[in-house]
């Protein structure tokens, strides 16, 4: 059963990938990473992550979306023509055969590594967002601060990039 | 049981994907959501070795992932609005000054 949501995740995230990346118009590419953000919170799922689950569904597809979908409308673009870049054709063969390459080691190598303290059976006993709350607020809370300053200044960057600049003309002001 | 491999294959799938957006696409819009994308591949990879390692560290990466992507997306767009402004145009080929 678990595999069968794997593979229909999987799958369902590559296919949406390769459509964000070759789709004409852009709302249709932003469309396409919505089905892609939320497959991937379905892997999350599957992973024991119910917490990044709602954090991907809620920030990224919520609002992360919505502001990318927000500004495409906004700008009100017109199709090129030609979409892709000129040299595009140099770059997919050495692309997808090293990819396939990367892949043939990648299934290969058994991953293995020194474990943790934080078995599956401990996060389900009292649920992901207990145990990444414990972690973040004790062993990690130094970096938490520091992306609430990042978020901050984010916010007062896109803020002054984005106002309307002043009229050098007095007169328009008044018009 | 799906071996952690499998994960891993995954998320180099849709990184190389979101890479090649970066490289080939001429709007600048979409190469953003290209660089989106190759974020939640690295979020796949992060969440997939902390369940597989048993420890809560990589979930933590991955939210703090998502909150530098959130970030990074308002001011991208930010930025791709001053130029529109400037230029009627989001092509990147056209965006090769820093300040005119």
């Amino acid at each position: 059963m678990m595999l069968v949501f794997f593979a229909y995740f999987a799958l369902v995230s590559i296919a949406s990938g390769v459509l964000t990346v070759s789709l004409r118009h852009p709302v249709h590419c932003a469309l396409a990473l919505l089905a892609l953000l939320l497959h991937v919170s379905g892997l999350f799922i599957l992973l024991n992550a119910e917490f990044l689950w709602a954090v991907q569904v809620i920030v990224y597809v919520g609002a992360i979306l919505v502001l990318y979908l927000f500004v495409l409308m906004l700008m009100n673009l017109k199709t090129d023509e030609r979409y892709f870049h000129p040299s595009a054709l140099y770059f997919v063969g050495p692309a997808v055969l090293g990819g396939v390459y990367v892949l043939f080691l990648l299934l290969q190598s058994p991953f293995d590594g020194a474990k943790g303290t934080a078995p599956a059976s401990a996060v389900l006993q009292d649920g992901d967002t207990y145990a990444v709350g414990i972690k973040m607020f004790s062993d990690h809370i130094l970096q938490f601060e520091i992306v609430g300053i990042f978020l901050l200044g984010a916010i007062i960057g896109a803020i002054v990039l984005a106002k309307t600049p002043k009229p050098l003309d007095p007169k328009e002001e008044r018009l | 049981m799906i071996p952690l491999s499998a994960y891993t294959a995954v998320s180099a799938v849709l990184f190389m994907t979101g890479l090649l957006g970066v490289l080939v696409r001429r709007n600048f819009i979409i190469v953003l959501m290209s660089v989106e994308m190759m974020l939640n591949a690295a979020n796949i990879n992060l969440v997939a070795f902390s369940h597989y390692l048993e420890s809560m560290a990589g979930q933590l990466v991955a939210l703090f992932v998502i909150a530098i992507a959130a970030g990074e997306a308002a001011v991208g767009l930010a930025i791709i609005i001053v130029v529109f402004r400037g230029k009627i145009s989001t092509n990147v080929d056209e965006m090769n000054l820093l300040k005119w």
